[in-house]
């Protein structure tokens, strides 16, 4: 029991993880351009016709999986914020600032790719629909941890703060979604809601699922070289970096 | 316990008293603010009223972020604040009670300006009594939700703008549901539902935000 | 296989502004990522083993102007 503790704490110092990230990127590299391959083959080659929104639909497979990964890092992100507040683990602070900045891409990926689904399917290219709405209100929560730690020189206080806005907005995301719902339906916006999925074929779920998988994975492997460079940076005069650099020369 | 909220109130309140000229500065903006927009979109009065509750509340809004960058800042810099964590009493509690304080000096003059400019927008007398109350029960959980802000860009470089773009995307439930109960007013939907969810989360912000408010502030002081 | 001429697949039935256009800035930004990582990482080690470098030297040289005193 002990051991495992110990253990645990081990892959949680920076000169254990260092190298291990680097051995399980080129892994999440591979699996990403398997899953990338599988998906959007099944979407754009294999998936049939949508019967109400003709190909157009096809924009389903990049939107839903970007999605579902902003909000999916941000609750990762608010999990290692939590980790590293109640345990003061170095690796935690670094994990949530090194998710923030692909969290943000894939929040506006998820507008620009509905924003390109809006305009064939209703005309135009924004609707105040609930989800839209709340999906740019994730992005400036995201841009505000980014810029709330770019704004800190010190790195272990950018941590803790960055820890604490993260642990605030994940207790609001339901509040605004459900609020931004609220209004959404008291206002009458659109009368065709994004996401209202067309029924879906089978091929269509796999393809959309194994693009999620694909996300997933690019997710982890770039978090992981991120999270390399951090600490990279911040870890420059301790003896592992020093060793390291002496390897390099 | 209650005395140290009361004695941090009154200080704070004290304090507050003699930099009048912030207090009516906020309150300038808020009335300037107010008055842009009938320039900005026309008088007509139908499109007005229509405006009256966004406008009215986003001003409030931005009104609150302007005496938010020095609820904690002039306790850091003299001292105050280091006392006040190292003090017996639970840090929390203080801030609950700083919160008071910057309510009763920033959040309750937009409650009392508010019918006065609801006017201008040509608001009915339920649509003036809604706002009115929408704004009491809301701007408590503005003073709480911006307190956490507050702590965390406490000493930060460009404090003041990024305190916006922390603050503001989380005063949007609250800008909803207060701007939404005087629309209902105004629509005949009747503002309980609103309201009461307003309450809810001005209870919730009031309770909840003293503690990571504490929190940054131990970080920010470390 | 859906598609009965490669044609058939860019136009996408008259989407294919909107489709390729998501297409394409979802790619260029997921690939865009990964590569300004990749030059952030290696400027970075530049510039740490440049630190290194002369944190070396400069100990060296301290060491030849007084021998025997300093040696690690």
């Amino acid at each position: 029991m002990t051991n495992r503790v110990i253990n645990w704490f081990r892959y949680a110092s920076p000169q254990t993880f260092y190298p291990l990230a680097g051995k399980l990127i080129p892994c999440f590299w591979t699996l990403a351009g398997i899953f990338a391959v599988v998906g959007l083959g099944i979407g754009f080659l294999l998936a049939p016709t949508d019967a109400q929104q003709g190909e157009g639909y096809r924009i389903i497979f990049l939107h839903v999986p970007a999605s579902w990964m902003s909000m999916f890092i941000y609750l990762v992100m608010a999990f290692w914020a939590a980790i590293g507040l109640a345990f003061h683990t170095r690796l935690s602070g670094m994990m949530a600032s090194a998710l923030a900045p692909t969290g943000a891409l894939f929040a506006f990926l998820s507008l620009w790719t509905g924003a390109l689904w809006g305009k064939p399917m209703w005309g135009t290219w924004w609707v105040w629909d609930a989800r839209l709405t709340s999906e740019l209100i994730l992005l400036f929560l995201y841009i505000g941890f980014i810029a709330l730690q770019a704004a800190i020189d010190d790195p272990r206080r950018a941590d803790r703060a960055g820890a604490i806005l993260a642990l605030v907005g994940v207790v609001n995301v339901p509040i605004i979604y459900f609020s931004v719902k609220w209004w959404n339906t008291l206002h009458q916006g659109a009368s065709v809601s994004l996401g209202k999925a067309p029924s879906m074929a089978a091929q269509m779920l796999w393809g959309m699922l194994f693009c999620a998988l694909a996300c997933w994975m690019y997710s982890i492997a770039i978090a992981l070289m991120r999270v390399r460079n951090i600490m990279l940076e911040r870890e420059r005069h301790t003896e592992w970096v020093r060793a390291l650099l002496a390897q390099a020369e | 316990m209650l005395i140290s909220i009361r004695a941090v109130i009154g200080r704070d309140l004290r304090l507050a008293m003699r930099r009048q000229a912030d207090i009516l500065a906020a309150m300038f903006f808020f009335i300037i603010v107010v008055s842009l927009f009938p320039l900005g979109v026309g008088p007509e009065p139908e499109q007005l009223r229509k405006l009256a509750p966004g406008v009215l509340w986003v001003a409030a809004l931005l009104a609150t972020m302007l005496s938010l960058p020095r609820l904690f800042a002039d306790d850091h810099r003299d001292g105050t604040l280091e006392q006040m964590a190292l003090a017996p009493q639970p840090l929390g509690l203080m801030v609950l009670g700083k919160l008071i304080a910057h309510w009763l000096v920033a959040g309750l003059p937009l409650v009392l300006l508010a019918p006065v400019l609801g006017i201008q927008f040509d608001l009915s007398g339920d649509g003036l009594a809604v706002l009115t109350l929408s704004l009491l029960i809301g701007t408590p959980a503005l003073s709480g939700i911006g307190a956490i802000g507050a702590a965390l860009t406490l000493g930060v470089r460009g404090g003041g703008v990024l305190l916006s773009v922390l603050v503001l995307p989380l005063y949007i439930p609250v800008l909803i549901f207060g701007a939404g109960a005087v629309d209902a007013t105004l629509t005949g939907l009747g503002p309980q539902a609103h309201l009461s969810l307003l309450g809810a989360m001005a209870l919730g912000g009031v309770f909840f935000a003293p503690w990571p408010t504490a929190a940054a502030l131990r970080v920010a002081l470390e | 296989m859906h598609w009965n001429s490669l044609a058939e697949f860019l136009a996408m039935g008259n989407h294919g502004f909107y489709v390729w256009g998501s297409v394409l800035v979802m790619a260029a930004s997921m690939l865009a990522e990964p590569m300004l990582l990749r030059r952030s990482r290696s400027r970075l080690l530049a510039r740490l083993l440049r630190q290194y470098r002369a944190e070396q030297t400069e100990a060296r040289r301290q060491r030849a102007a007084n021998p025997g005193r300093s040696r690690d």
